[in-house]
């Protein structure tokens, strides 16, 4: 089964077309890359899938169910970390994972494995605005792994990390793939290739390619993934 | 049920955490109180005046006091809107009854011990102890809804500096009119003293009034008025909120 199937997917702000008839297709299990250049349309196909806002047009089906009409049965089955970190300031990170964790009716013993898995412990009993900012990362990206989501959107997840951090969370998004559908945002292109099953590369709210990243190379007849990135992303930006 | 509950201690933590503005809500009435018990004292016997005596002022002070839990729940869901935490949970599968009871609850207990503040005040000033003062404190939980609710409707439609202005200044100010605690309603003729009862806070001042005088028969009358806007104002609250966060 696909987890996402969105056909002719449109988002207009005003004047402005975000996102522009997207036909996306994202099968269950797989760890998939949106990149594009700031403005590309990124953020806002993750909002419209994930129930944010609503699409101007088209239509989407989401872990097999209508995105427009049935709604309340896909939320609990996905999380999101925002592209902007989103955590509740006068609570401890404990204590927003248990939040987290109680929303969704999840194992408790979830909230004690984020900890672990993403070096929270440390901080555990921290206010989270009290928190770096990287710390804070850490702590929305536990918050959507806490509910055990099929479907996870991961907005720029590595905004702001340092270099270990980033690693150790490359390598929990790995331990994910096969088991959880990932979609991931980020203008890391490294990150990009070396996570992704497969990359979709979005310019003008218009999905430009998708591929495996061997393909994208082999479409761009480059070796370098950043050149090639350029190559189809850049092709008609302003 | 258990989202609700989730979200309710999330909102009780943020408020308990955040000691100034729970000070205010306590202090505030407290201060009012000893203010208007010097005012009277002053006054002289001759002009009948009993408006500030500590029996009917205590009860009034106290319901007037409770319309700062409205600025309070206002200013908790406005600020929490803007926040991208929110965004978060709009994601999840929280309904707008999730939302708007998990604010209102914790609200609650806090006006209880405004309450329990604002009485032991009065009983310092005067005021005789007696089991009168519980009974009122439970009259008083139907008004508390009620500020409760306008609060979140607010918190909702409103950013969260027009909240401070709107809540903070023209609610309390149309409470202090319309509940009769400051003057007798009867001064401003019969046509707004109507007026005044169809709204809940006059209702609710009377109510805590009957209760602290032990005259248990007056309440019940007043109180369904209050509880109907309570539940009314409630559901409003959920509809509105629940609309605000549909998509757009
Ligand atoms: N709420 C909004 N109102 C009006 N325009 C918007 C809104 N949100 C996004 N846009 C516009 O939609 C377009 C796509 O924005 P989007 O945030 O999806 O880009 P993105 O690919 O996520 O970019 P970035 O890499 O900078 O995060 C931009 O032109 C943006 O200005
Ligand atoms: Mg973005």
């Amino acid at each position: 089964m696909n987890a996402i199937e969105t056909k002719r997917l449109t988002k207009r702000f005003g004047m402005v077309t975000a996102v522009d008839a997207l036909d996306l297709t994202v099968r269950e299990g797989e760890l998939f890359s949106l990149l594009g250049v700031n403005g590309a349309g990124k953020t806002t196909t993750i909002k419209m899938l994930s129930g944010l806002l609503k699409p101007t047009d088209g239509s989407a089906r989401v872990l097999g169910h209508d995105l427009l009409t049935e709604l309340p049965a896909i939320k609990p089955l996905l999380a999101v970390s925002p592209q902007e970190t989103a955590v509740a300031p006068n609570l401890t990170v404990r204590e927003n994972l248990e939040l987290i964790a109680g929303i969704y009716n999840s194992d408790p013993k979830r909230v004690q494995r984020m900890i672990d898995e993403l070096g929270l412990k440390e901080a555990e009993k921290f206010k989270a605005k009290r928190l770096s900012g990287g710390w804070q990362r850490r702590l929305s990206i536990a918050m959507a792994l806490v509910s055990d989501p099929k479907l996870l959107f991961l907005d720029e997840p590595t905004l702001g990390l340092d270099v270990l951090a980033r690693r150790e969370l490359w390598q929990v998004i790995e331990s994910l793939k096969g088991k959880v559908t990932v979609i991931l945002t980020t203008h890391y292109l490294e990150e990009a290739e070396a996570l992704s099953d497969r990359v979709g590369v979005m310019n003008g709210g218009k999905l430009k390619i998708t591929g495996t990243p061997r393909e994208i190379l082999d479409a761009a007849g480059t070796e370098n993934f950043e050149e090639a990135f350029i190559r189809l992303a850049g092709g008609e930006a302003k | 049920m258990k989202r609700t509950f989730c979200f309710a201690k999330r909102n009780l933590k943020e408020i308990v955490r955040d000691p100034i503005s729970v000070g205010f809500g306590i202090v505030l009435p407290i201060v009012l109180l000893i203010l208007l018990s010097i005012i009277n004292s002053n006054i002289p016997k001759e002009a009948q005046e009993n408006m500030f005596e500590i029996r009917l002022l205590a009860p009034g002070i106290s319901v007037f006091g409770l319309s700062f839990i409205a600025l309070f729940a206002a200013l908790l869901l406005s600020k929490d809107r803007e926040s991208s935490f929110m965004l978060r949970l709009y994601t999840s599968p929280m309904t707008g009854g999730n939302f708007i009871l998990g604010y209102a609850l914790p609200l609650l207990p806090m006006g209880v011990v405004q309450l329990i503040f604002c009485f032991a005040a009065a009983i310092a000033l005067g005021l005789p102890f007696s089991a009168n003062l519980f009974v009122c404190i439970a009259v008083c939980v139907p008004i508390m809804v009620v500020n409760i609710a306008i609060g979140l409707i607010c918190g909702t439609l409103l950013n969260e500096k027009a909240v401070g202005g709107l809540c903070g200044a023209l609610l309390t100010n149309v409470t202090a009119w319309l509940s009769g605690c400051w003057f007798s309603l009867d001064l401003l003729g019969d046509g707004f003293r109507k007026f005044a009862y169809i709204l809940p806070f006059a209702n609710a001042v009377d109510a805590a009034r009957a209760a602290v005088d032990g005259s248990y028969a007056d309440i019940p009358g007043k109180l369904w008025v209050v509880s109907a806007w309570a539940a009314g104002l409630t559901a409003l609250a959920v509809v509105i909120f629940t609309h605000r966060k549909k998509l757009k």
